[in-house]
Protein backbone atom coordinates (compact mmCIF):
# COMPACT_ATOMS: atom_id res chain seq x y z
CA UNK A 1 0.00 0.00 0.00
CA UNK A 2 2.57 2.21 0.75
CA UNK A 3 4.86 1.82 -2.20
CA UNK A 4 1.61 1.87 -4.52
CA UNK A 5 1.65 5.59 -2.50
CA UNK A 6 5.16 6.40 -3.07
CA UNK A 7 4.23 5.43 -6.96
CA UNK A 8 1.60 7.75 -7.70
CA UNK A 9 3.44 10.52 -5.58
CA UNK A 10 6.79 10.36 -7.90
CA UNK A 11 4.63 10.62 -11.30
CA UNK A 12 2.93 13.67 -9.62
CA UNK A 13 6.26 15.58 -8.17
CA UNK A 14 8.44 14.52 -11.12
CA UNK A 15 6.15 13.51 -14.21
CA UNK A 16 8.78 14.64 -16.49
CA UNK A 17 10.79 11.46 -15.12
CA UNK A 18 8.32 9.38 -16.04
CA UNK A 19 6.42 10.67 -19.48
CA UNK A 20 7.54 12.25 -22.00
CA UNK A 21 7.30 16.63 -22.54
CA UNK A 22 4.96 16.03 -25.53
CA UNK A 23 2.55 13.60 -23.84
CA UNK A 24 2.06 15.62 -20.87
CA UNK A 25 1.71 18.87 -22.33
CA UNK A 26 -0.92 17.09 -24.82
CA UNK A 27 -2.91 15.52 -21.64
CA UNK A 28 -2.67 19.14 -20.23
CA UNK A 29 -4.52 20.39 -23.29
CA UNK A 30 -6.70 17.58 -23.36
CA UNK A 31 -7.88 18.32 -19.98
CA UNK A 32 -7.98 22.03 -20.42
CA UNK A 33 -10.97 20.81 -22.90
CA UNK A 34 -12.53 18.39 -21.01
CA UNK A 35 -12.43 21.18 -17.93
CA UNK A 36 -13.30 24.51 -19.81
CA UNK A 37 -16.26 22.48 -21.83
CA UNK A 38 -17.78 20.88 -18.44
CA UNK A 39 -17.68 24.03 -16.83
CA UNK A 40 -18.74 25.79 -19.95
CA UNK A 41 -21.57 23.53 -20.29
CA UNK A 42 -22.92 23.76 -16.86
CA UNK A 43 -23.01 27.50 -16.91
CA UNK A 44 -25.07 27.05 -20.08
CA UNK A 45 -27.28 25.25 -18.24
CA UNK A 46 -27.66 27.82 -15.51
CA UNK A 47 -28.66 29.74 -18.28
CA UNK A 48 -31.66 27.93 -19.08
CA UNK A 49 -34.84 28.96 -18.43
CA UNK A 50 -35.38 25.68 -16.30
CA UNK A 51 -32.88 26.72 -14.16
CA UNK A 52 -34.10 30.08 -13.50
CA UNK A 53 -37.37 29.42 -12.75
CA UNK A 54 -36.80 26.09 -11.33
CA UNK A 55 -37.26 27.64 -7.84
CA UNK A 56 -40.82 28.52 -6.58
CA UNK A 57 -39.16 32.22 -5.56
CA UNK A 58 -38.45 33.15 -9.16
CA UNK A 59 -41.00 30.99 -10.86
CA UNK A 60 -44.05 32.37 -8.56
CA UNK A 61 -42.90 35.97 -8.60
CA UNK A 62 -41.33 37.68 -11.70
CA UNK A 63 -41.30 34.49 -14.39
CA UNK A 64 -45.74 34.57 -13.84
CA UNK A 65 -45.38 38.64 -14.19
CA UNK A 66 -43.21 38.04 -17.53
CA UNK A 67 -46.05 36.35 -18.94
CA UNK A 68 -48.12 39.19 -19.33
CA UNK A 69 -45.76 41.51 -21.38
CA UNK A 70 -44.28 42.25 -24.60
CA UNK A 71 -41.18 39.99 -23.87
CA UNK A 72 -43.08 37.00 -23.79
CA UNK A 73 -46.34 37.11 -25.31
CA UNK A 74 -46.35 39.56 -28.53
CA UNK A 75 -47.56 39.88 -32.14
CA UNK A 76 -44.63 38.49 -33.83
CA UNK A 77 -43.46 35.47 -31.07
CA UNK A 78 -39.87 36.35 -30.47
CA UNK A 79 -39.33 36.49 -26.83
CA UNK A 80 -36.49 37.44 -24.06
CA UNK A 81 -35.06 34.40 -21.82
CA UNK A 82 -34.62 35.51 -18.47
CA UNK A 83 -31.03 34.97 -19.22
CA UNK A 84 -30.89 37.57 -22.65
CA UNK A 85 -31.67 40.35 -19.76
CA UNK A 86 -30.06 38.77 -17.00
CA UNK A 87 -26.80 37.35 -18.03
CA UNK A 88 -24.25 39.73 -19.86
CA UNK A 89 -22.44 37.92 -22.98
CA UNK A 90 -18.88 38.78 -22.37
CA UNK A 91 -17.14 35.98 -20.13
CA UNK A 92 -15.70 37.94 -17.38
CA UNK A 93 -18.94 40.12 -16.85
CA UNK A 94 -20.32 36.80 -16.42
CA UNK A 95 -18.78 35.01 -14.06
CA UNK A 96 -18.87 37.89 -12.57
CA UNK A 97 -22.67 38.30 -12.42
CA UNK A 98 -22.87 34.24 -11.94
CA UNK A 99 -20.83 34.85 -8.33
CA UNK A 100 -23.47 37.84 -7.53
CA UNK A 101 -26.15 35.86 -8.40
CA UNK A 102 -24.69 33.03 -5.93
CA UNK A 103 -25.98 35.55 -3.27
CA UNK A 104 -29.62 34.80 -4.57
CA UNK A 105 -29.29 31.38 -5.03
CA UNK A 106 -28.07 31.12 -0.92
CA UNK A 107 -31.49 33.06 -0.64
CA UNK A 108 -33.21 30.80 -1.94
CA UNK A 109 -31.72 27.86 0.24
CA UNK A 110 -32.24 29.35 3.25
CA UNK A 111 -35.51 31.51 2.74
CA UNK A 112 -34.87 34.73 2.56
CA UNK A 113 -37.52 35.43 -0.38
CA UNK A 114 -39.56 32.55 -0.04
CA UNK A 115 -43.02 34.02 0.35
CA UNK A 116 -44.81 36.37 -1.99
CA UNK A 117 -44.15 38.84 1.36
CA UNK A 118 -40.96 38.45 1.81
CA UNK A 119 -40.33 38.43 -1.89
CA UNK A 120 -41.98 41.94 -2.14
CA UNK A 121 -39.97 43.54 0.57
CA UNK A 122 -36.81 42.00 -1.08
CA UNK A 123 -37.45 43.50 -4.51
CA UNK A 124 -36.51 47.24 -4.55
CA UNK A 125 -33.72 46.22 -3.49
CA UNK A 126 -33.21 43.37 -6.46
CA UNK A 127 -34.29 45.78 -8.69
CA UNK A 128 -31.73 48.18 -7.77
CA UNK A 129 -29.24 45.91 -8.53
CA UNK A 130 -30.42 45.18 -11.98
CA UNK A 131 -30.98 49.04 -12.18
CA UNK A 132 -27.53 50.20 -11.20
CA UNK A 133 -26.11 47.01 -13.36
CA UNK A 134 -27.79 47.78 -16.52
CA UNK A 135 -27.16 51.74 -16.15
CA UNK A 136 -23.13 51.15 -15.89
CA UNK A 137 -23.06 49.05 -19.26
CA UNK A 138 -25.66 51.36 -20.89
CA UNK A 139 -28.52 48.83 -21.20
CA UNK A 140 -26.10 46.45 -23.20
CA UNK A 141 -28.43 43.21 -22.55
CA UNK A 142 -31.10 45.67 -24.04
CA UNK A 143 -28.81 46.53 -26.87
CA UNK A 144 -28.13 42.72 -27.63
CA UNK A 145 -31.40 42.64 -29.64
CA UNK A 146 -32.82 46.54 -30.12
CA UNK A 147 -29.98 48.40 -31.92
CA UNK A 148 -30.40 52.02 -31.87
CA UNK A 149 -28.83 51.88 -35.21
CA UNK A 150 -31.66 50.49 -36.75
CA UNK A 151 -35.09 51.80 -34.65
CA UNK A 152 -36.79 54.08 -37.81
CA UNK A 153 -38.27 57.08 -35.63
CA UNK A 154 -40.74 57.29 -38.42
CA UNK A 155 -42.41 53.70 -37.54
CA UNK A 156 -42.08 54.57 -33.78
CA UNK A 157 -45.29 55.75 -32.19
CA UNK A 158 -44.83 59.66 -31.99
CA UNK A 159 -43.83 59.34 -27.73
CA UNK A 160 -41.49 57.13 -28.55
CA UNK A 161 -39.59 58.87 -31.84
CA UNK A 162 -39.93 62.06 -29.40
CA UNK A 163 -37.99 60.61 -26.40
CA UNK A 164 -35.63 58.14 -28.33
CA UNK A 165 -34.76 61.12 -31.29
CA UNK A 166 -33.79 63.23 -28.34
CA UNK A 167 -32.59 61.87 -24.80
CA UNK A 168 -31.70 58.64 -25.79
CA UNK A 169 -29.88 59.47 -29.09
CA UNK A 170 -27.74 62.40 -27.41
CA UNK A 171 -27.01 59.56 -24.82
CA UNK A 172 -28.39 61.98 -22.16
CA UNK A 173 -30.19 58.57 -21.15
CA UNK A 174 -30.20 54.83 -21.41
CA UNK A 175 -33.28 52.65 -21.81
CA UNK A 176 -33.54 51.18 -18.13
CA UNK A 177 -33.63 54.98 -17.22
CA UNK A 178 -36.95 55.47 -18.94
CA UNK A 179 -38.51 51.67 -19.50
CA UNK A 180 -38.24 50.46 -15.94
CA UNK A 181 -40.85 47.60 -15.17
CA UNK A 182 -40.71 46.36 -19.12
CA UNK A 183 -40.59 42.70 -17.68
CA UNK A 184 -41.88 42.22 -13.72
CA UNK A 185 -43.74 44.64 -11.63
CA UNK A 186 -42.13 47.46 -9.63
CA UNK A 187 -41.45 47.70 -6.27
CA UNK A 188 -42.28 51.15 -4.28
CA UNK A 189 -40.77 53.71 -6.55
CA UNK A 190 -40.63 56.73 -4.10
CA UNK A 191 -37.07 57.85 -4.67
CA UNK A 192 -36.27 56.76 -7.83
CA UNK A 193 -35.42 59.71 -10.12
CA UNK A 194 -38.04 60.10 -12.41
CA UNK A 195 -40.44 58.86 -10.78
CA UNK A 196 -43.25 60.54 -8.34
CA UNK B 1 -99.96 17.19 -35.95
CA UNK B 2 -98.37 18.47 -39.20
CA UNK B 3 -100.27 21.56 -38.69
CA UNK B 4 -99.26 21.86 -35.47
CA UNK B 5 -95.71 22.20 -36.27
CA UNK B 6 -95.23 25.78 -38.48
CA UNK B 7 -97.69 27.65 -36.32
CA UNK B 8 -95.69 26.50 -33.56
CA UNK B 9 -92.69 28.21 -35.46
CA UNK B 10 -95.17 31.01 -36.30
CA UNK B 11 -95.35 31.83 -33.06
CA UNK B 12 -91.98 31.18 -32.14
CA UNK B 13 -90.74 33.41 -34.85
CA UNK B 14 -93.25 36.64 -33.80
CA UNK B 15 -91.99 36.11 -30.26
CA UNK B 16 -88.47 36.54 -31.64
CA UNK B 17 -89.13 39.66 -33.58
CA UNK B 18 -90.99 40.77 -30.83
CA UNK B 19 -87.82 40.66 -28.65
CA UNK B 20 -85.70 42.09 -31.45
CA UNK B 21 -88.24 45.01 -31.76
CA UNK B 22 -87.65 45.45 -27.80
CA UNK B 23 -83.87 45.64 -28.32
CA UNK B 24 -83.26 43.58 -25.34
CA UNK B 25 -81.12 41.34 -27.02
CA UNK B 26 -79.47 43.76 -28.79
CA UNK B 27 -75.91 43.01 -27.76
CA UNK B 28 -76.40 39.07 -28.24
CA UNK B 29 -76.67 39.57 -31.56
CA UNK B 30 -79.61 37.51 -33.30
CA UNK B 31 -78.56 34.49 -31.59
CA UNK B 32 -81.57 32.20 -30.12
CA UNK B 33 -81.46 32.12 -26.89
CA UNK B 34 -79.99 28.79 -25.70
CA UNK B 35 -77.23 29.77 -27.90
CA UNK B 36 -73.94 31.14 -27.66
CA UNK B 37 -73.70 34.20 -29.76
CA UNK B 38 -71.00 35.42 -31.86
CA UNK B 39 -68.30 37.03 -30.15
CA UNK B 40 -67.31 40.50 -31.87
CA UNK B 41 -63.62 40.52 -32.69
CA UNK B 42 -61.81 42.48 -30.53
CA UNK B 43 -59.97 45.67 -32.20
CA UNK B 44 -56.62 46.37 -31.44
CA UNK B 45 -55.41 49.48 -29.23
CA UNK B 46 -54.99 53.07 -31.18
CA UNK B 47 -51.47 53.88 -30.26
CA UNK B 48 -51.87 57.15 -32.89
CA UNK B 49 -51.67 59.97 -30.17
CA UNK B 50 -54.40 61.92 -31.92
CA UNK B 51 -56.67 63.49 -29.47
CA UNK B 52 -60.61 62.77 -29.83
CA UNK B 53 -63.32 65.45 -29.88
CA UNK B 54 -64.30 65.67 -26.19
CA UNK B 55 -68.26 65.47 -25.72
CA UNK B 56 -68.55 68.38 -23.11
CA UNK B 57 -65.77 70.78 -21.32
CA UNK B 58 -65.84 67.81 -18.46
CA UNK B 59 -65.43 64.66 -19.67
CA UNK B 60 -62.26 63.12 -19.01
CA UNK B 61 -60.46 62.83 -22.56
CA UNK B 62 -59.81 59.22 -23.77
CA UNK B 63 -56.19 58.11 -23.72
CA UNK B 64 -54.27 58.49 -26.77
CA UNK B 65 -52.08 56.07 -26.53
CA UNK B 66 -51.58 52.47 -25.61
CA UNK B 67 -51.36 51.52 -21.83
CA UNK B 68 -50.16 47.78 -21.73
CA UNK B 69 -48.66 47.02 -18.19
CA UNK B 70 -48.20 50.44 -17.40
CA UNK B 71 -48.77 49.69 -13.56
CA UNK B 72 -51.44 51.95 -11.73
CA UNK B 73 -51.19 50.51 -8.10
CA UNK B 74 -50.41 51.47 -4.46
CA UNK B 75 -46.72 50.57 -5.09
CA UNK B 76 -46.36 53.50 -7.83
CA UNK B 77 -47.98 55.22 -10.89
CA UNK B 78 -46.67 54.69 -14.70
CA UNK B 79 -48.91 57.65 -15.84
CA UNK B 80 -47.97 59.69 -13.23
CA UNK B 81 -43.98 59.28 -14.29
CA UNK B 82 -45.62 61.48 -17.47
CA UNK B 83 -47.96 63.31 -16.41
CA UNK B 84 -47.26 64.64 -13.11
CA UNK B 85 -46.05 68.61 -12.68
CA UNK B 86 -42.75 67.44 -12.19
CA UNK B 87 -42.56 65.09 -15.62
CA UNK B 88 -44.37 67.67 -17.52
CA UNK B 89 -41.04 69.07 -18.97
CA UNK B 90 -39.19 65.94 -19.68
CA UNK B 91 -42.26 63.67 -21.10
CA UNK B 92 -44.28 66.57 -23.23
CA UNK B 93 -46.81 65.32 -21.93
CA UNK B 94 -49.73 67.64 -20.57
CA UNK B 95 -49.34 67.28 -17.31
CA UNK B 96 -52.89 66.52 -15.32
CA UNK B 97 -54.95 69.69 -14.78
CA UNK B 98 -56.02 71.23 -11.98
CA UNK B 99 -59.03 69.60 -11.27
CA UNK B 100 -56.15 66.15 -10.14
CA UNK B 101 -55.22 68.16 -7.33
CA UNK B 102 -58.47 69.40 -5.80
CA UNK B 103 -59.89 67.05 -2.93
CA UNK B 104 -63.80 66.59 -2.71
CA UNK B 105 -63.98 70.26 -0.54
CA UNK B 106 -62.64 71.98 -3.69
CA UNK B 107 -59.32 72.61 -1.64
CA UNK B 108 -56.34 72.23 -3.71
CA UNK B 109 -53.52 69.58 -2.41
CA UNK B 110 -49.94 69.44 -2.82
CA UNK B 111 -49.99 66.02 -5.03
CA UNK B 112 -52.30 64.86 -7.14
CA UNK B 113 -55.67 64.05 -4.86
CA UNK B 114 -56.25 59.87 -3.97
CA UNK B 115 -59.58 60.11 -5.22
CA UNK B 116 -57.39 60.96 -8.78
CA UNK B 117 -54.85 58.62 -8.37
CA UNK B 118 -56.63 55.54 -10.20
CA UNK B 119 -56.03 57.36 -13.79
CA UNK B 120 -58.14 54.22 -15.65
CA UNK B 121 -61.02 54.89 -13.23
CA UNK B 122 -62.26 57.68 -15.68
CA UNK B 123 -59.85 57.61 -18.23
CA UNK B 124 -59.92 55.02 -21.15
CA UNK B 125 -57.68 53.98 -24.29
CA UNK B 126 -59.54 54.07 -27.76
CA UNK B 127 -60.55 51.36 -30.00
CA UNK B 128 -61.22 51.81 -33.73
CA UNK B 129 -65.02 50.06 -33.26
CA UNK B 130 -68.32 50.30 -34.44
CA UNK B 131 -70.52 51.16 -31.40
CA UNK B 132 -72.05 48.54 -29.85
CA UNK B 133 -75.95 50.30 -28.99
CA UNK B 134 -77.07 53.35 -31.00
CA UNK B 135 -75.78 57.05 -29.20
CA UNK B 136 -78.05 59.40 -29.22
CA UNK B 137 -76.06 62.05 -27.24
CA UNK B 138 -76.31 65.56 -28.34
CA UNK B 139 -73.80 68.19 -27.31
CA UNK B 140 -74.72 71.62 -25.86
CA UNK B 141 -74.13 73.47 -28.91
CA UNK B 142 -76.23 71.49 -30.63
CA UNK B 143 -78.95 71.60 -28.24
CA UNK B 144 -78.75 75.49 -27.90
CA UNK B 145 -78.86 75.75 -31.54
CA UNK B 146 -82.22 74.13 -31.49
CA UNK B 147 -83.45 76.31 -28.75
CA UNK B 148 -82.77 79.44 -31.07
CA UNK B 149 -79.23 80.23 -29.37
CA UNK B 150 -78.88 84.44 -29.88
CA UNK B 151 -74.82 84.05 -30.31
C1 LIG C 1 -34.13 38.57 -26.70
C2 LIG C 1 -34.19 39.87 -27.30
C3 LIG C 1 -34.67 41.05 -26.44
C4 LIG C 1 -34.05 41.61 -25.34
C5 LIG C 1 -32.80 41.12 -24.62
C6 LIG C 1 -34.84 42.78 -25.00
N1 LIG C 1 -35.90 42.91 -25.86
FE1 LIG C 1 -37.29 44.38 -25.84
N2 LIG C 1 -38.32 43.46 -27.33
C7 LIG C 1 -37.88 42.35 -28.04
C8 LIG C 1 -38.83 42.06 -29.08
C9 LIG C 1 -38.69 40.93 -30.09
C10 LIG C 1 -39.85 43.04 -28.99
C11 LIG C 1 -41.08 43.22 -29.88
C12 LIG C 1 -42.14 42.22 -29.69
C13 LIG C 1 -43.30 42.48 -30.61
O1 LIG C 1 -43.91 43.55 -30.48
O2 LIG C 1 -43.58 41.64 -31.42
C14 LIG C 1 -39.51 43.90 -27.88
C15 LIG C 1 -40.25 44.99 -27.48
C16 LIG C 1 -39.82 45.95 -26.59
C17 LIG C 1 -40.53 47.18 -26.28
C18 LIG C 1 -41.85 47.62 -26.88
C19 LIG C 1 -42.95 47.45 -25.92
C20 LIG C 1 -44.30 47.61 -26.55
O3 LIG C 1 -45.26 47.69 -25.77
O4 LIG C 1 -44.41 47.65 -27.78
C21 LIG C 1 -39.76 47.86 -25.37
C22 LIG C 1 -40.08 49.21 -24.75
C23 LIG C 1 -38.60 47.05 -25.10
N3 LIG C 1 -38.66 45.91 -25.84
C24 LIG C 1 -37.58 47.41 -24.23
C25 LIG C 1 -36.55 46.56 -23.84
C26 LIG C 1 -35.60 46.86 -22.78
C27 LIG C 1 -35.61 48.13 -21.96
C28 LIG C 1 -34.75 45.80 -22.68
C29 LIG C 1 -33.58 45.60 -21.71
C30 LIG C 1 -33.93 45.52 -20.28
C31 LIG C 1 -35.15 44.83 -23.71
N4 LIG C 1 -36.24 45.34 -24.38
C32 LIG C 1 -34.51 43.62 -23.95
C33 LIG C 1 -36.71 41.64 -27.79
C34 LIG C 1 -35.83 41.87 -26.76
C1 LIG D 1 -35.74 59.26 -22.76
C2 LIG D 1 -36.56 58.11 -22.49
C3 LIG D 1 -36.34 56.84 -23.32
C4 LIG D 1 -35.15 56.19 -23.53
C5 LIG D 1 -33.75 56.56 -23.03
C6 LIG D 1 -35.48 55.00 -24.28
N1 LIG D 1 -36.84 54.97 -24.54
FE1 LIG D 1 -37.83 53.54 -25.58
N2 LIG D 1 -39.58 54.56 -25.37
C7 LIG D 1 -39.74 55.73 -24.64
C8 LIG D 1 -41.13 56.14 -24.68
C9 LIG D 1 -41.73 57.37 -23.98
C10 LIG D 1 -41.82 55.18 -25.46
C11 LIG D 1 -43.30 55.14 -25.81
C12 LIG D 1 -44.11 54.76 -24.62
C13 LIG D 1 -44.04 53.35 -24.21
O1 LIG D 1 -43.89 52.45 -25.05
O2 LIG D 1 -44.19 53.11 -23.00
C14 LIG D 1 -40.81 54.20 -25.89
C15 LIG D 1 -41.07 53.11 -26.69
C16 LIG D 1 -40.15 52.14 -27.03
C17 LIG D 1 -40.41 51.02 -27.88
C18 LIG D 1 -41.73 50.74 -28.59
C19 LIG D 1 -41.75 51.52 -29.89
C20 LIG D 1 -43.08 52.06 -30.28
O3 LIG D 1 -43.24 52.42 -31.45
O4 LIG D 1 -43.97 52.17 -29.42
C21 LIG D 1 -39.26 50.27 -27.95
C22 LIG D 1 -39.03 49.00 -28.74
C23 LIG D 1 -38.27 50.95 -27.14
N3 LIG D 1 -38.86 52.08 -26.60
C24 LIG D 1 -36.99 50.50 -26.93
C25 LIG D 1 -35.99 51.25 -26.33
C26 LIG D 1 -34.60 50.82 -26.25
C27 LIG D 1 -34.07 49.51 -26.76
C28 LIG D 1 -33.90 51.82 -25.65
C29 LIG D 1 -32.39 51.88 -25.39
C30 LIG D 1 -31.54 51.70 -26.58
C31 LIG D 1 -34.87 52.88 -25.32
N4 LIG D 1 -36.13 52.48 -25.76
C32 LIG D 1 -34.56 54.06 -24.65
C33 LIG D 1 -38.74 56.42 -23.98
C34 LIG D 1 -37.40 56.08 -23.96
C1 LIG E 1 -36.82 42.11 -21.19
C2 LIG E 1 -35.80 41.91 -20.20
C3 LIG E 1 -36.03 40.99 -19.01
C4 LIG E 1 -36.40 39.65 -19.03
C5 LIG E 1 -36.73 38.78 -20.22
C6 LIG E 1 -36.37 39.20 -17.66
N1 LIG E 1 -36.03 40.25 -16.83
FE1 LIG E 1 -35.82 40.17 -14.79
N2 LIG E 1 -35.49 42.20 -14.75
C7 LIG E 1 -35.37 43.02 -15.85
C8 LIG E 1 -35.18 44.38 -15.41
C9 LIG E 1 -35.02 45.59 -16.32
C10 LIG E 1 -35.16 44.35 -13.99
C11 LIG E 1 -34.98 45.53 -13.03
C12 LIG E 1 -36.27 45.84 -12.31
C13 LIG E 1 -37.34 46.37 -13.22
O1 LIG E 1 -37.12 47.39 -13.91
O2 LIG E 1 -38.44 45.78 -13.25
C14 LIG E 1 -35.35 42.95 -13.61
C15 LIG E 1 -35.40 42.50 -12.29
C16 LIG E 1 -35.44 41.17 -11.92
C17 LIG E 1 -35.38 40.68 -10.55
C18 LIG E 1 -35.29 41.55 -9.32
C19 LIG E 1 -36.63 41.73 -8.68
C20 LIG E 1 -37.55 42.66 -9.43
O3 LIG E 1 -38.71 42.28 -9.69
O4 LIG E 1 -37.15 43.77 -9.77
C21 LIG E 1 -35.43 39.32 -10.61
C22 LIG E 1 -35.39 38.35 -9.43
C23 LIG E 1 -35.55 38.94 -12.02
N3 LIG E 1 -35.56 40.09 -12.78
C24 LIG E 1 -35.65 37.64 -12.48
C25 LIG E 1 -35.99 37.30 -13.79
C26 LIG E 1 -36.34 35.95 -14.23
C27 LIG E 1 -36.33 34.70 -13.34
C28 LIG E 1 -36.64 36.03 -15.55
C29 LIG E 1 -37.14 34.91 -16.49
C30 LIG E 1 -38.39 34.30 -16.09
C31 LIG E 1 -36.47 37.41 -15.96
N4 LIG E 1 -36.09 38.15 -14.86
C32 LIG E 1 -36.66 37.90 -17.25
C33 LIG E 1 -35.44 42.63 -17.18
C34 LIG E 1 -35.81 41.36 -17.62
C1 LIG F 1 -44.20 57.84 -21.58
C2 LIG F 1 -44.99 58.97 -21.14
C3 LIG F 1 -46.48 58.73 -20.87
C4 LIG F 1 -47.03 57.82 -20.01
C5 LIG F 1 -46.32 56.77 -19.15
C6 LIG F 1 -48.45 58.04 -20.06
N1 LIG F 1 -48.75 59.05 -20.93
FE1 LIG F 1 -50.57 59.82 -21.34
N2 LIG F 1 -49.78 61.06 -22.73
C7 LIG F 1 -48.43 61.19 -22.99
C8 LIG F 1 -48.26 62.18 -24.04
C9 LIG F 1 -46.92 62.62 -24.63
C10 LIG F 1 -49.55 62.64 -24.39
C11 LIG F 1 -49.92 63.71 -25.44
C12 LIG F 1 -50.56 63.11 -26.63
C13 LIG F 1 -49.72 62.03 -27.21
O1 LIG F 1 -48.62 62.31 -27.69
O2 LIG F 1 -50.16 60.86 -27.11
C14 LIG F 1 -50.48 61.92 -23.55
C15 LIG F 1 -51.85 62.08 -23.57
C16 LIG F 1 -52.72 61.56 -22.63
C17 LIG F 1 -54.14 61.90 -22.51
C18 LIG F 1 -54.93 62.86 -23.39
C19 LIG F 1 -54.89 64.26 -22.85
C20 LIG F 1 -55.74 65.21 -23.65
O3 LIG F 1 -55.62 66.41 -23.39
O4 LIG F 1 -56.48 64.76 -24.52
C21 LIG F 1 -54.64 61.18 -21.46
C22 LIG F 1 -56.07 61.20 -20.94
C23 LIG F 1 -53.55 60.38 -20.95
N3 LIG F 1 -52.41 60.63 -21.67
C24 LIG F 1 -53.67 59.49 -19.89
C25 LIG F 1 -52.67 58.64 -19.48
C26 LIG F 1 -52.87 57.58 -18.51
C27 LIG F 1 -54.19 57.28 -17.82
C28 LIG F 1 -51.68 56.95 -18.36
C29 LIG F 1 -51.34 55.75 -17.49
C30 LIG F 1 -52.17 54.56 -17.69
C31 LIG F 1 -50.72 57.63 -19.23
N4 LIG F 1 -51.37 58.63 -19.89
C32 LIG F 1 -49.37 57.31 -19.31
C33 LIG F 1 -47.40 60.53 -22.38
C34 LIG F 1 -47.55 59.51 -21.45
C1 LIG G 1 -62.43 60.85 -11.14
C2 LIG G 1 -62.11 60.81 -12.56
C3 LIG G 1 -60.67 61.06 -13.00
C4 LIG G 1 -59.54 60.41 -12.57
C5 LIG G 1 -59.42 59.29 -11.53
C6 LIG G 1 -58.45 60.95 -13.35
N1 LIG G 1 -58.91 61.91 -14.21
FE1 LIG G 1 -57.85 62.91 -15.61
N2 LIG G 1 -59.47 64.00 -16.11
C7 LIG G 1 -60.73 63.80 -15.60
C8 LIG G 1 -61.63 64.80 -16.17
C9 LIG G 1 -63.11 64.92 -15.83
C10 LIG G 1 -60.86 65.59 -17.05
C11 LIG G 1 -61.32 66.75 -17.92
C12 LIG G 1 -61.70 67.96 -17.09
C13 LIG G 1 -60.61 68.39 -16.22
O1 LIG G 1 -59.57 68.81 -16.71
O2 LIG G 1 -60.79 68.23 -15.02
C14 LIG G 1 -59.50 65.05 -17.00
C15 LIG G 1 -58.43 65.56 -17.72
C16 LIG G 1 -57.20 64.94 -17.80
C17 LIG G 1 -56.12 65.34 -18.67
C18 LIG G 1 -56.15 66.49 -19.66
C19 LIG G 1 -55.70 67.72 -18.93
C20 LIG G 1 -55.82 68.95 -19.76
O3 LIG G 1 -55.34 69.97 -19.28
O4 LIG G 1 -56.40 68.89 -20.85
C21 LIG G 1 -55.07 64.51 -18.45
C22 LIG G 1 -53.72 64.52 -19.14
C23 LIG G 1 -55.48 63.59 -17.41
N3 LIG G 1 -56.77 63.87 -17.04
C24 LIG G 1 -54.68 62.59 -16.91
C25 LIG G 1 -55.00 61.84 -15.78
C26 LIG G 1 -54.07 60.96 -15.11
C27 LIG G 1 -52.63 60.71 -15.52
C28 LIG G 1 -54.74 60.42 -14.06
C29 LIG G 1 -54.20 59.47 -12.99
C30 LIG G 1 -53.15 60.01 -12.15
C31 LIG G 1 -56.11 60.92 -14.10
N4 LIG G 1 -56.22 61.79 -15.15
C32 LIG G 1 -57.13 60.56 -13.21
C33 LIG G 1 -61.12 62.84 -14.70
C34 LIG G 1 -60.26 62.00 -14.02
Amino acid sequence: MKKKIQFYWNIIRKPSVHYSLGFLSFGGFLMGIIFWGGFNTAMEFTNTEAFCTGCHEMHDNVYVELQDTVHFNNRSGVRAMCSDCHVPHNWTDKIARKMQASKEVWGTIFGTINTREKFEAKRRELAEHEWARLKANDSLECRNCHNFDYMDFTKQSPRAAQQHSTALASGEKTCIDCHKGIAHQLPDMSGVEGWD
Amino acid sequence: MTIKIPALACLLLAGFSVIAADNIATLRGDAALHEQGKATALTPVENKDLRRKRNSPMEPPTIPHKIDNYQVDLRTNKCLTCHSRKRAADSQAPMVSVTHYMDRYGNFLAAVSPRRYFCQQCHVVQHDSKPLVQNTFKDIDELLQKQGDPR
